[in-house]
């Protein structure tokens, strides 16, 4: 079975490295700064998900905060290991040693080092506390609420539009708009899941019957890759997202386009292709606003060709990838709820994937 | 140097067990607290190469990106079954291994209190487990992680078996746990020696009542948790299906206020272990012993207030995290205290790095990379980050292999002798320490930085334009090293039971009870009942040192590894060898119950009652196999009657 190829999306934006190397430094740590500078670890071009490139302040507030509990850590680490060291080398026994001194224990050294970590964990638990009330306040008026719905194996973003009556529904791909406070209201559509895009902060559990939300602000447009964190079925590891962020205007335009019901086809094989998918098998599942197909297991198709990904960003949207996906979607995610399609021709599928090419 | 050299005796000359039983029948009706305890130790530690080839199997299919070696549903039952394995199958039931062995000997006690109830744990153990991992040869193994997260659990997303093994295997063997513990707890409070006080106990024997306790409550939340799901499976009910108002969050409170102390079940005897192993070969005695004790004592009991630790993303609210979060932060105070304490002992000793004292040194510092990380944890806004991610997998390792797993090995080469008579071979020992250390750490180190750089848990595959793909072969070539060492191990166990150096009763001059008869010892452990006078009855009332250490056979050639050659002229046996006659094992005032089959059949029919409605959601001719449940019922009824009528166990 072949594992398909992850996408590296190209960013909209050159990343600024100079603005990210001037953080590192900054950090109030430099030691680690350094560290993960070494390891590469705030290097986005290598590491398209790493937690040391934080990008809203949500995720910037938790790095602060790790970056702390790190290097009090790495200051005990180094405490425990230099006396291990130490004693070793120092105690090793040694030939025709007599009996070492049968010391039991001493009251004052012991509340010493019981009162040492008690100082160190006053000094993580202060923030710790802090930082988690600061993290889940009420969010602002202003805030943009989307919301979030995992399901077997895609994520699924809902924007309220025209003041609340209509809805755009999109896949596996969360369009944002930079200075805005975002707010994602979370739940789980079948089983648990998990939103992740370390870039923007931390993870959310998604629950069925559970309303879970994470809110931030982000400043940088760009790509940002995220992934399901929560084992969730068999294709688990195959159900990733993107976090586009856009500059106020672009949201805007790309909002607007949303809400849009589908192209029409323009001509006649596309119009074979529109009849395949509106009255064949994909209308029990999907839903193409402006066309009979009301289905709602499935992802919305409406806009399906403004996708960069298909299958939960595993697949780049192209018409080979999609012919593939609609011949036999299980083979390229095992236990897709999305079935072979044995029934169609090599000819049909031809049609339904110059059809979804058009959903622009 | 000494005049009196003499070569080894012979073991039939040596002062030795009475001659016992030998032969199959004499093992599977044993109920003799020695023989159940290497069953359990063979047992588990052939478990744990079957867990270790998994994580072999999975770390060869994380070898590259996008790998086809296993495949998505192989791996995730690969994954969800090397935890299983080693945490139920091999590591818990070490652990009781060195329980029933050690603990008796070391409180001065014939037996632990249940014999046959000894025997019925283990043989419930065996069943359970060959059950449970049957389902892994059949490719039909539960595939949906050790934490089985509802509702990905209930029948409309988990269709088939698999699922089904996870409920009945872990019903059947947190039974076995529960007995076994409840036998050691009685144990402990009630058998030991005339005066040994509670405070006088050995720090392992401490652990494994502390241990004990953890396993009697937290099984009983867990056995309630896999019943509801049981239930929703075979039954229809709905305690964790959304769909119906049922709740799968319910299920991860109740499985986290088991697998939270699940944690501590498995690393507190390990603490205990090296509680006694570091005086030994620093020979002096546990640095700051009450607090010693009491930090285990409080691990355990906090241990019980963070379990929604596990659950930070899960949504709980800020006054539930700040809770949970601060509650983990204080286990880490008598945790810091206790690695303190151990670091104490050795200042100022004279340390002998045998290799038990060396698995016991890279305890604590292994434990320590993962109390560290744990810590990071407990800053519940950084673990959003953390969580479901790789370096959740580096931490969870260096707590578990670096913490129970070197523990336990720290343990193995210390008692082996007293179990086998015999010295664990020390070179091969230290080429299985530095391949284990250098293989976990190339391993699980660089775990830690797969996680932060984004890469979670669980994924049968990844992309290769991600970044992992170095760090996740040098993890893989840590595994296959950490498995060839494991080989080293097994080599030298197996070598060393019938032709490793002899070893006396106390090869390391070691302080507690244990070691002041003969090993291994007889079927009535002690000829008279000791009494008790000290902490450290071999160090502090040995009147022919004057006050002095005993040395043992490790005094000598320390640094030629061989540990003593032949030369045993300052090998000590405590007691006369006229009172070691093997013809008084059988003196009348020594009383020893007498075999039993109700164990295993009792066993066997309990694990039937269970295993057997595995077919009822098997579809075709084996269907109907699961009528087997009621043969095991009855089984039960019989093996509980015969089990209670049987003569000759009225005390």
């Amino acid at each position: 079975m072949p594992i398909p190829v992850g996408l590296m999306p190209e960013p909209l934006h050159p990343v600024d490295t100079a603005r990210m190397k001037q953080r590192a430094t900054l950090g109030w740590a430099p030691l680690l700064a350094l560290l993960a500078t070494a390891c590469g670890g705030g290097d986005r071009e290598r590491y398209p998900m790493t937690v040391y490139d934080p990008k809203s302040d949500f995720a910037r507030t938790l790095l602060d905060l790790q970056n702390l509990t790190l290097y009090l850590g790495i200051g005990v680490g180094l405490l425990v290991f230099g006396l291990i060291a130490y004693i070793s080398l120092r105690f090793r026994h040694r030939p025709e040693q007599p009996d070492p001194d049968q010391v039991h224990g001493n009251t004052r050294l012991e509340l010493a080092w019981t009162l040492f970590p008690a100082v160190i964990l006053a000094i993580i638990a202060v923030p710790t506390v802090q930082t988690i009330f600061e993290t889940q306040r009420k969010p602002p008026p202003n805030a943009l609420t989307i919301d979030v719905v995992g399901w077997q194996w895609w994520f699924e973003f809902k924007y309220p539009v025209n003041g609340g009556r209509d809805t755009v529904r999109t896949a596996n791909e969360v369009h944002i708009p930079t200075g805005q406070p975002i707010h994602f209201r979370m739940t789980g559509g079948d089983v648990i899941h998990n939103f992740w895009v370390p870039q923007m902060g931390g993870k959310r559990y998604l629950i069925p019957n559970h309303f879970n939300s994470i809110q931030f602000t982000t400043n940088e447009p760009g790509v940002y890759l995220g992934q399901c964190a929560e084992f969730c079925g068999e294709s688990h590891a195959l159900m990733k997202l993107r976090l586009i962020v856009h500059t106020p205007e672009g949201y805007a335009r790309w909002i607007q386009n949303e809400a849009r019901p589908a192209a029409e086809p323009l001509d006649s094989a596309i119009l074979i292709g529109k009849q395949k998918v509106t009255q064949g098998a994909c209308a029990g599942c999907h839903i193409i606003k402006g066309t009979q197909m009301v289905g709602r297991t499935g992802p919305d198709l409406t806009h399906f060709a403004q996708r960069r990904t298909l299958a939960a960003g595993i697949l780049e949207n192209n018409a080979h990838n999609l012919a593939a996906w609609v011949r036999n979607a299980p083979a390229v995610k095992p236990g897709s709820r999305m079935p072979a399609m044995p029934q169609l021709s090599e000819q049909d599928i031809g049609y339904i994937v110059a059809y979804l090419q058009t959903l622009e | 140097m000494s005049t009196t050299t003499h070569t080894i005796p012979a073991p039939a000359a040596a002062p030795g067990p009475a001659p016992s039983e030998t032969g199959l029948w004499s093992w599977i009706t044993t109920v003799d607290h020695k023989r159940i305890g290497i069953m359990y130790g063979v047992t588990a530690f052939l478990f744990f190469l079957i867990g270790g080839l998994q994580a072999v199997l999975i770390r060869t299919q994380l070898a590259v990106p996008e790998n086809n070696f296993l495949g998505a549903d192989v791996y995730n039952q690969m994954f969800t079954m090397h935890a299983l394995t080693m945490i139920f199958l091999a590591l818990m039931p070490l652990t009781s291994a060195f329980f029933n062995y050690i603990v008796p000997l070391q409180i001065g006690a014939r037996d632990v209190a249940f014999p046959r109830l000894n025997a019925l744990s283990y043989w419930i153990y065996l069943f359970g487990a060959l059950f449970l991992i049957s389902s892994w040869f059949l490719r039909l193994a539960p595939n949906v992680g050790w934490f089985a997260y509802a509702n990905l659990t209930e029948p409309a997303y988990s269709q088939g078996v698999n699922v089904d093994f996870y409920v009945l295997g872990l019903q059947v063997l947190g039974l076995a746990s529960i007995i076994a513990s409840l036998n050691f707890i009685v144990t402990i409070l009630n058998l030991r020696a005339p005066g040994m006080r509670l405070l006088r106990m050995p720090v392992f024997t401490w652990m494994a009542l502390v241990t004990s306790v953890l396993i009697v409550t937290a099984m009983a939340i867990f056995t309630i948790a896999v019943t509801q799901l049981l239930f929703d499976r075979f039954f229809g009910t709905m305690f964790f299906d959304p769909s119906k108002g049922g709740d799968p969050v319910l299920w991860q409170h109740l499985f986290w206020m088991f697998g939270h102390p699940e944690v501590y079940i498995l690393i507190v005897p390990m603490l205990g272990m090296v509680s006694d192993v570091i005086p030994t070969f620093s020979r002096k005695p546990l640095f700051g012993y009450n607090v010693v004790v009491f930090s285990g004592i409080l691990i355990a009991w906090l241990g019980w207030g963070v379990w929604s630790h596990h659950q930070f993303a899960v949504g709980l609210g800020p006054i539930a995290e700040s809770f949970f979060a601060v509650s983990t932060m204080l286990i880490a105070i008598p945790t810091g205290v206790k690695v303190f304490n151990f670091l104490a002992t050795m200042w100022g000793g004279s340390i002998r790095f045998t290799t038990s004292m060396l698995f016991a040194v890279g305890f604590i510092l292994m434990f320590t990379i993962g109390g560290i990380s744990g810590v990071m944890h407990s800053a519940a806004p950084a673990d959003l980050q953390q969580t479901d991610t790789y370096f959740v997998v580096a931490h969870l390792h260096y707590v578990f292999f670096g913490g129970t797993v070197l523990g336990l090995w720290a343990g193995m080469y210390y008692w082996f002798p007293k179990v086998s008579g015999r010295l664990l071979d020390e070179r091969l020992g230290q080429i299985h320490f530095w391949g284990t250390m250098v293989g976990m750490n190339l391993t699980f180190f660089p775990m830690h930085f797969l996680g932060l750089y984004g890469m979670p848990r669980r994924i049968f595959t990844f992309s290769a334009d991600l970044g992992f793909n170095g760090m996740n072969l040098l993890a893989t070539v840590g595994a296959y090293l950490i498995a060839i060492s494991t080989l080293v191990l097994t080599w030298n166990l197996v070598r060393s039971w019938k032709r490793g150096q002899l070893a006396g009763p106390n090869p390391w001059g070691a302080p507690t009870l244990e070691w002041s008869i003969p090993s291994p010892p007889p079927d009535y452990n002690f000829l008279e009942i000791p009494t008790v006078r000290s902490r450290m009855p071999l160090w502090e009332e040995d009147s022919s040192k004057q006050g002095g250490i005993p040395h043992g056979r490790a005094q000598e050639g320390m640094d030629t590894i061989t540990l003593g050659g032949t030369r045993v002229a300052e090998m000590e046996f405590p007691d006369e060898p006229s009172l070691m006659d093997p013809s008084e094992a059988h003196a009348d005032h020594i009383h020893l119950p007498p075999p039993s089959y109700w164990p295993i059949i009792l066993g066997f029919g309990i694990s039937l009652l269970f295993g057997a409605l595995i077919f009822r959601h098997v579809t075709g001719p084996l269907h109907n196999l699961w009528y087997l449940s009621f043969v095991g019922f009855v089984t039960t009824l019989v093996g509980i009657f015969g089990f209670a009528l049987e003569p000759g166990h009225d005390h």
